[in-house]
C-alpha cells in the first residue's frame, strides 16, 4: 500500500494499523525507533519538570527570583537572563543548521552536509560551554550549590543542577554523535556502503535525519526547561 | 549456531501472486533483513546477537538472581517461624526483605518476561529473522547483567544492601539507623538506573520488531496473544521506567550530594560521614514517582503472563481463544488504566479523601477488562478438548491463583478496607498471589511449553507433574493462611512475632515456613528436569503440541540463525484455528494457505 492509494484521514490511519508487515508505512526501523525512544525520553523530562513544580510548591522557604539569580552584568549594567537568552538563541539556531544538513544529506551533497553538521555540533558545543560558564559562575561566585544557596529555597539549586545537567548531558551526547556523523558523511560511508565499526551494518543518509530528530527534541526540551525554570 | 549454514539470507521473499493459492497477500514492503553472522565461539554463544540466544541468556541470568531471591525468602520465613534460631537479625531481615522484593519484581520477572520470552518469542512469532537491531539487543543483555552484578555487590560493601523495603521510601531510606543507608542504597540505585538503560535498549527492539518487522500477512490482529502481552507490557515499561529513573536519580543525589528533594526539615542526615541538614523536601514526591512506575510495573509483569497463558490455554484445550479482539482490547485497556491508578498504593499517606475516591474508582475499573479476560479464558476452556499436559496444568493453576488475587484486590482497591488492611499480611498475600505466584506459574507453564523449541527435547512429563503439584498446592498453603493472619492484624515487615498474642497466628507461621522450605526444595526437581532433559531428554518431534503459531513452523527445530531458512513465511490466518469444521487435522498453522485446506470453514482468519 503506497501513499497514493491510501485512504485519507482516519480511514488511512486505521488501514495502516490493520495492515500486515508495518504499522508506519514507508518508515525505516531506525526512524521508528528514534520516535519511540523520544517518547520515552519525553516521559523522563516530564517527570523532571513535574517534580520541579511539586518540589517548588512544597518548599518551606520562598523560591529564588530567577531574573536576579541569572542576571549578568555587562559593562556595569545588570541585564536579566542575558546569558540564557544567548544560549537559547544558539541552541534554537542549531536546529536550523541541522535541518539544512538533513536536506543536503538527502541530496547526497557530502561537502555541505558535513559543513552544516559541524556547524550544528559547534552550536551545541557553544551551548554546553556557556552552560559550564553559568554553572561556574553560580557555584564559585554566587555560592549556589545543590544543597543550598543565598537566594532562598535550597531545592532551587538541586533542581537547577539536576535538570540542566541532565539536558546538558543530552546535548553533549548529541554533539559527539554529530561529530561521528560528520566524519562518516565526509568519508562517504553512506555512499560506499562502509560498515559500522560496532554494528557491522551498512547505513545511509537516513541516519542524518534520525540524528536530526534527536537534536530537534533536545532543543524542544530546552524551550520547556527555559520556560519552567528561567521565566517562571 | 554453526557458521555457514548454507542459506543465503539476502534472497528477497518472492512476491506472492494471488493466482497460486486464491488468497491475496501483499508483497514484501522492505528487503530481507541483513543479519550479523558470527565468526567465533565467543560471538556465537557469549556475545551473541541472535535474539533467541539473548533470550536464553536473559532467562538464565534472571533465574539465577531469582534463586537468590528465593533463598532470602526462605531465610525470612525461618526467622518468622523460629525467631529463637536467630538466623537473621533485624538489619539482615530488612535487607533480605528489600532485596527479595526488588529482585523478584524487577530483576527476575520483568527481565524474564520481556528480556527472556520477549527476545525468544517475538521474532519467531512475528515471522522475523531477528530483532531489528541485534547489536543494541546484545548490549541490552550485558547492561542488564552489569546491573545484576552491581546489585549483588551491595552485599559486599560496608553496611550491606539497603534495608528500607523495596519501595525505598525516603526519608527513612537515607536516615541513619536504616541498614545500608549509604553504600547499599547507592549501589541499589545505580543498579536500577543500569537496568532501566539496558531495558530501554531491549524494549525499543521489541516494540519496533512488532510494529515494523512482521512478515507478510501478519497483521496486528493475527499476532498470538503472547506477543500482544509482551508488546503492550514493553510500551508500558518504556513509559513507566522514566518515573523510576527520575525518582531514583533524585534519591541518589539526596544520598550522595546531600540535596533535599525528599528530605523534610525535621531530618538531619549523615552523608558519608558529614552531617547534613535538610529542609523543605517532599517525601510524598518520591511516593508519587515510585508508584507512577510501581503500578504499571504490576502490569509489565502481568500482561505478558496474560498473553502467554491465553496461548497455553488455547493450544492445550484445542479450542480457538474466545473473543480474541476483546482479549487484545482488554490488554490495551488495562495498560491505559494502569497509568491512572498509582495512588491506591498511598491511601495511608494522608491526602484528601477525594483523591482516594478518584483512585479507588479507576482501580476498580481495571476489574472490567480483567474480568473480560477471565471469562474469555473460561469460555475458551468450555467444551474444549482439554489435554492435561504440564503447561495446561500450570495455566489452570494461574487462572485460579490470579482470580484469587484479583478478588482480594477488591479489598485493597477500596480506601475504607485498604486503610484497615494496610501493612498487614493480607497485603502480602494479595500481591504474592497476583504478581508473585500467578506469573511464576505462567513462567513454568511457558518453560514446559517452549522448552522443545529451544532445545529440541521434551521436558520430563512425570517430573513436571510432581513439580507442578508441589508448587501449586504449596503456594496455596503458603499464601492462603496469610489472608487470615492479615485479617487478624499481623503486621508485615516485622522480623519477629514470637510472643504474639495471636497464638493461632504463630502456629500458622511455623506451618507456612515448613511448606515454604518444601516448595523451595521442590524447585530442584525443576532445575534437574531442565538440565537432564536438555542433555538426554526425549527428542521432540516438530511442533510437538500441534500448535498454529509461527514459532513452531520453522524449517529446523530448534530454529537456526535467521529462523526461516531461505524464504520468510507468509501468514494467512490467525493463530487459533483449532478444530475447524471440515479440516483434516484439528489445527491449521498460520502459514497454511486457504487452498491447502479447501473445504475447511475457518471461523475467523
Amino acid at each position: 500500500m503506497n501513499r497514493s492509494t491510501l485512504p485519507k484521514g482516519w480511514d488511512g490511519f486505521a488501514h495502516d494499523w490493520a495492515a500486515d508487515q508495518k504499522v508506519f508505512k514507508g518508515m525505516s526501523w531506525g526512524k521508528a525507533m528514534m520516535w519511540i525512544f523520544l517518547l520515552s525520553d519525553t516521559f523522563i523530562f516530564s517527570c523532571l519538570l513535574i517534580s520541579l513544580l511539586t518540589g517548588r510548591a512544597s518548599t518551606a522557604v520562598s523560591w529564588p527570583d530567577a531574573s536576579v539569580v541569572f542576571g549578568l552584568e555587562v559593562f556595569g549594567v545588570s541585564v536579566p537572563l542575558l546569558l540564557i537568552a544567548i544560549m537559547t538563541f544558539v541552541l534554537i539556531s542549531s536546529s536550523g543548521t541541522m535541518a539544512i544538513a538533513v536536506k543536503y544529506g538527502y541530496e547526497k551533497n557530502r561537502k555541505l552536509c558535513t559543513i552544516f553538521l559541524l556547524l550544528t555540533a559547534l552550536c551545541g558545543a557553544a551551548f554546553v560551554s556557556m552552560q559550564a560558564f553559568e554553572w561556574t559562575k553560580l557555584i564559585v561566585h554566587e555560592g549556589v550549590s545543590p544543597w543550598g544557596n543565598p537566594f532562598g529555597a535550597e531545592q532551587f539549586g538541586a533542581f537547577f543542577f539536576m535538570i540542566t545537567g541532565f539536558h546538558g548531558t543530552h546535548v553533549t551526547i548529541g554533539v559527539i554523535f554529530l561529530l561521528i556523523m560528520a566524519r562518516k558523511v565526509w568519508r562517504g560511508d553512506f555512499d560506499s556502503g562502509r560498515r559500522g565499526y560496532f554494528t557491522t551494518m551498512k547505513s545511509d543518509y537516513l541516519a542524518i535525519e534520525i540524528m536530526g530528530l534527536y537534536w530537534h527534541f533536545v532543543d524542544l526540551v530546552w524551550v520547556f526547561i527555559f520556560a519552567f525554570f528561567y521565566l517562571w | 549456531m554453526p557458521e555457514g549454514d548454507g542459506y543465503d539470507y539476502k534472497i528477497e521473499a518472492k512476491a506472492y501472486t494471488a493466482s497460486s493459492s486464491g488468497a491475496s497477500v501483499s508483497p514484501a514492503e522492505s528487503p530481507d533483513q541483513e543479519l550479523y553472522h558470527s565468526k567465533s565461539w565467543w560471538t556465537t554463544y557469549v556475545f551473541s546477537q541472535d535474539a533467541k540466544y539473548i533470550g536464553i541468556q536473559y532467562f538464565c541470568a534472571a533465574t539465577a538472581i531469582a534463586v537468590l531471591g528465593l533463598v532470602l525468602s526462605v531465610l525470612m520465613r525461618v526467622q518468622l517461624a523460629y525467631p529463637g534460631l536467630n538466623v537473621l537479625d533485624p538489619s539482615t531481615y530488612y535487607q533480605a526483605i528489600t532485596m527479595h522484593g526488588m529482585i523478584m519484581v524487577i530483576f527476575f520477572l520483568t527481565a524474564l518476561f520481556l528480556g527472556g520470552f520477549g527476545n525468544f518469542l517475538i521474532p519467531l512469532m512475528c515471522g522475523a529473522r531477528d530483532m531489528v537491531f541485534p547489536y543494541v539487543n546484545m548490549m541490552s543483555f550485558w547492561i542488564f547483567l552489569l546491573s545484576l552484578l552491581v546489585l549483588v555487590a551491595s552485599y559486599l560493601v560496608p553496611g550491606g544492601p539497603t534495608g528500607a523495603g523495596w519501595t525505598l521510601y525516603p526519608p527513612q531510606v537515607i536516615t541513619a539507623g536504616t541498614p545500608g543507608n549509604l553504600w547499599g542504597l547507592v549501589l541499589m540505585l545505580v543498579s536500577i538506573v543500569l537496568f532501566v538503560v539496558g531495558f530501554t535498549m531491549g524494549g525499543l527492539n521489541y516494540v519496533i520488531t512488532v510494529l515494523q518487522a512482521r512478515t507478510r500477512g501478519m497483521t496486528l490482529m493475527r499476532m498470538p496473544l503472547s506477543v500482544w502481552g509482551i508488546f503492550v507490557a514493553t510500551i508500558i515499561a518504556l513509559l513507566a521506567f522514566p518515573a523510576l529513573l527520575v525518582g531514583g536519580l533524585m534519591l541518589l543525589l539526596d544520598t550522595v550530594l546531600g540535596t533535599s528533594f525528599y528530605m523534610p526539615a525535621i531530618i538531619a542526615t549523615s552523608n558519608f560521614g558529614n552531617e547534613v541538614s535538610t529542609e523543605g523536601g517532599s517525601p510524598l514526591l518520591f511516593q508519587h514517582l515510585f508508584w507512577f512506575f510501581g503500578h504499571p510495573e504490576v502490569y509489565i509483569v502481568a500482561l505478558p503472563a496474560f498473553g502467554i497463558v491465553s496461548d497455553l490455554i488455547s493450544v492445550h484445550a484445542r479450542r480457538n481463544i474466545f473473543g480474541y479482539r476483546m482479549m487484545v482490547w482488554a490488554i490495551i485497556a488495562i495498560a491505559a488504566l494502569s497509568f491512572i491508578v498509582w495512588a491506591h498504593h498511598m491511601y495511608i499517606a494522608g491526602f484528601t479523601p477525594w483523591f482516594g475516591f478518584f483512585f479507588a474508582s479507576t482501580t476498580l475499573m481495571i476489574a472490567i477488562p480483567t474480568g473480560i479476560k477471565m471469562y474469555n479464558w473460561l469460555l475458551t476452556l468450555w467444551r474444549g478438548n482439554i489435554r492435561f499436559t504440564v503447561p495446561m496444568l500450570f495455566a489452570l493453576a494461574f487462572f485460579i491463583t490470579f482470580l484469587n488475587g484479583g478478588l482480594t484486590g477488591m479489598f485493597m482497591g477500596n480506601v475504607g478496607t485498604d486503610i484497615a488492611l494496610s501493612d498487614t499480611y493480607f497485603v502480602v498475600a494479595h500481591f504474592h498471589f497476583t504478581i508473585g505466584i500467578a506469573p511464576v506459574l505462567v513462567v513454568f507453564g511457558a518453560v514446559y511449553h517452549w522448552f522443545p523449541l529451544a532445545t529440541g527435547r521434551m521436558l520430563d512429563e512425570g517430573l513436571g507433574k510432581i513439580h507442578f503439584w508441589i508448587t501449586f498446592v504449596g503456594a496455596y498453603m503458603i499464601y492462603f493462611p496469610m489472608h487470615y493472619q492479615g485479617l487478624q492484624g499481623v503486621p508485615r515487615r516485622y522480623f519477629e512475632m514470637y510472643n504474639s498474642s495471636q497464638a493461632s497466628s504463630s502456629g500458622l507461621n511455623e506451618f507456612i515456613t515448613i511448606v515454604t522450605i518444601v516448595v523451595a526444595l521442590s524447585q530442584l526437581i525443576f532445575f534437574y528436569n531442565i538440565i537432564n532433559s536438555a542433555r538426554a531428554g526425549k527428542k521432540a518431534k516438530k511442533n510437538p503440541w500441534d500448535a498454529n503459531s509461527l514459532e513452531w513452523q520453522t524449517p529446523e527445530m530448534p530454529p537456526k540463525h535467521g529462523n526461516w531458512g531461505r524464504t520468510l513465511p507468509v501468514v494467512y490466518r490467525w493463530p487459533y484455528d483449532f478444530n475447524v469444521p471440515g479440516a483434516s487435522k484439528d489445527y491449521i498453522p498460520q502459514n497454511v494457505s486457504p487452498s491447502q485446506v479447501r473445504g475447511a470453514k475457518a471461523e475467523r482468519t
